[in-house]
């Protein structure tokens, strides 16, 4: 298709404004992450980092949202797998209704199971722990998870597993020789979306670890802008602190996430 | 055999051909729906029960059947939450999608490079915790902000203000960051749906004589109806659910200016103690959610 030169130009003047209104939050808060702190001559300020870090409590938030992220990554997926699996290649009574059930969990916000998961679990002593952060995180995981999986096994060649009967392979093993195999793309978008869930997921850390020791990296950073308002240095470096791991993920995984995103969620 | 064909008989059939039992699938599916059972559903229904109650969070409640829901209707905070949710909707969701065709159809049309650049910048706002992206937008909108040196420096001293903490602007300025997290997502969905037009129909509207802005409503438009449903879905629904920005950034004031159905839910159940009617919000909530979902996609169906 030919485009005239004018065209052209418009198109990348769009572009780049557009770019910029994307890029320019970001800039401005890698900007201020090496500014001068209050007090201080201007010039590059690497040390914030290093002050944020140690201020900002932010080894051990990181490290209780490492947690979480393995523990939910790890069991959605698997869970998701097997689920996926009936749901894409057997044949039952009552698989669409069982089906639109984990949809319905897609749609259900965490606003709305968040109350009685905290009193409930308050009354069984399991708040400020692990599975109260993590456990409503699987959940969600899975509706999404069991969704997304399904049509990844309901697109592989039928022929897979008849091979695999032949060959006298049972249930689970067809599943974890040739329908994982088979689906490591799939698996790996819903590995990287799920962390990046569970990595910026909020509410669900504020509410579940009211006594703050198992406060996420997000949560870190939320109790930090509350005691040091004015150091807007040392708050941007935790910022960036906690951005990181999801931002690096993205550069190198892009094409996941877009593609996650793009077909995944919006169906 | 195909999966999930219907036709043959299923007490006769193995459910698949490696599965011989009845009940393997649901073996498969047991511990995924242990998990989303006792998590989700059981909490979702526990909800609609405290819903009926007053309870401050201990102690003895009270059954007040629908009378939480009714004490809504005349709520000024909630009411002020659901008319926020709607003006969000408006920065989260219109604005995005209208930006979003426009820029993609122009993108269409011209072969650009460094397509791949562009794109990781623009779907980058997406990936960023919000608690980040408000500490980040703070900043931007605070008295010595970069917004006020820029209105500053055109000489619109006049217009600087904390657009955070004026009740004029704070509402604003809580959906302009709205608008700047789901412009990248909404401009690729579109991006993506148009790639699957057939450039042999614009060619044939282009011998028709059919200028841009007639090529757009005539064949671009019509082609991305799915991908706009889908797109006003999540982000309708990125609106309703707008609590980590605001939590973030204003506490839902000054007064009650920027509180939403999702930072109520929070307020009344953890820091007023009103669990019943917190409860109530939330089912509110969750209704509306799947009303927009189901409703959103009927009409998107109907048109198609």
């Amino acid at each position: 298709m030919r485009v005239s030169r004018a065209e052209t130009t418009l198109n990348y003047v769009l572009l780049l404004g557009f770019a910029a209104f994307a890029l320019a939050p970001v800039l401005t808060i890698l900007a201020t992450s090496v500014s001068a702190p209050l007090g201080q001559n201007g010039g590059l300020h690497l040390e914030n980092f290093a002050k944020a870090w140690t201020v900002g409590g932010f080894g051990t938030s990181l490290g209780n949202s490492a947690v979480v992220a393995v523990i939910v990554v790890s069991l959605a997926t698997v869970l998701s797998i097997l689920a996926g699996y009936a749901f894409g290649t057997m044949r039952f009574r009552g698989s669409t209704v069982l089906f639109y059930l984990f949809l319905l969990g897609m749609m259900i916000p965490a606003e709305a199971t968040i109350i009685p998961l905290f009193f409930d679990l308050r009354a069984l002593g399991l708040t400020d722990t692990y599975i109260a952060i993590a456990m409503p995180q699987v959940a969600q995981s899975i509706a999404f998870g069991t969704f997304w999986l399904r049509s990844q096994f309901r697109a592989l060649p039928v022929s897979l597993l008849e091979a695999a009967a032949l060959d006298g392979a049972g249930p689970l093993q067809a599943l974890t020789r040739i329908l994982v195999p088979a689906s490591r793309p799939a698996i790996v978008t819903m590995l990287v979306l799920v962390f990046m869930w569970t990595w910026n997921e909020f509410l669900i850390a504020l509410v579940m670890a009211p006594g703050g020791r198992l406060r996420t990296a997000p949560l870190g950073l939320a109790t930090f802008q509350g005691q040091y308002t004015s150091e807007t240095a040392l708050l941007a470096a935790g910022a960036v602190i906690v951005a990181l791991p999801t931002v690096i993920l993205f550069l190198f995984l892009q094409r996941h996430f877009i593609r996650g995103m793009l077909e995944g969620v919006a169906k | 055999m195909t999966p999930g064909s219907t036709g043959q008989r299923l007490r006769h059939q193995r459910p698949s051909a490696v599965a011989r039992g009845r009940g393997t699938p649901y073996l498969f599916l047991l511990p995924a729906f242990l998990v989303y059972g006792a998590f989700a559903l059981y909490p979702l229904g526990r909800a609609a029960q405290f819903s009926l109650y007053e309870w401050k969070g201990f102690g003895s409640s009270t059954f007040v059947g629908l009378g939480n829901y009714l004490d809504l209707a005349g709520d000024a905070d909630f009411r002020r939450a659901i008319g926020n949710a709607l003006m969000l909707i408006v920065f989260y969701s219109i604005i995005p999608l209208v930006v979003g065709l426009i820029l993609a159809a122009i993108l269409r049309r011209g072969q650009v490079r460094g397509m791949g650049f562009f794109r990781t910048v623009i779907f980058l706002p997406q990936v960023i915790a919000l608690v980040v992206v408000a500490v980040a937008w703070r900043q931007i909108y605070s008295p010595h902000g970069l917004l006020n040196d820029v209105l500053r420096g055109v000489g619109l001293d006049a217009l600087t203000r904390g657009w955070l903490g004026d009740p004029g602007t704070a509402l604003a300025a809580v959906g302009f960051i709205g608008t700047w997290v789901e412009m990248g997502l909404v401009m690729l969905l579109m991006l993506s749906g148009m790639s699957r037009i057939p450039a042999e129909q614009f060619e044939a509207a282009r011998l028709d004589g059919a200028g841009a802005v007639r090529e757009f409503f005539a064949i671009t438009l019509p082609a991305v109806r799915g991908e706009i449903t889908v797109a006003l879905v999540l982000t309708i629904i990125a609106a309703l659910k707008t609590f980590d920005l605001v939590y973030m950034t204003t506490s839902g004031g000054p007064g009650n200016s920027t509180t939403v159905p999702s930072f109520e839910v929070y307020f009344r159940a953890f820091e007023l103690r009103e669990v019943g009617s917190a409860s109530a919000v939330a089912i509110v909530l969750t209704v509306l959610i799947f009303a927009i979902n189901v409703g959103v996609s009927r009409i998107g169906e109907r048109e198609s």
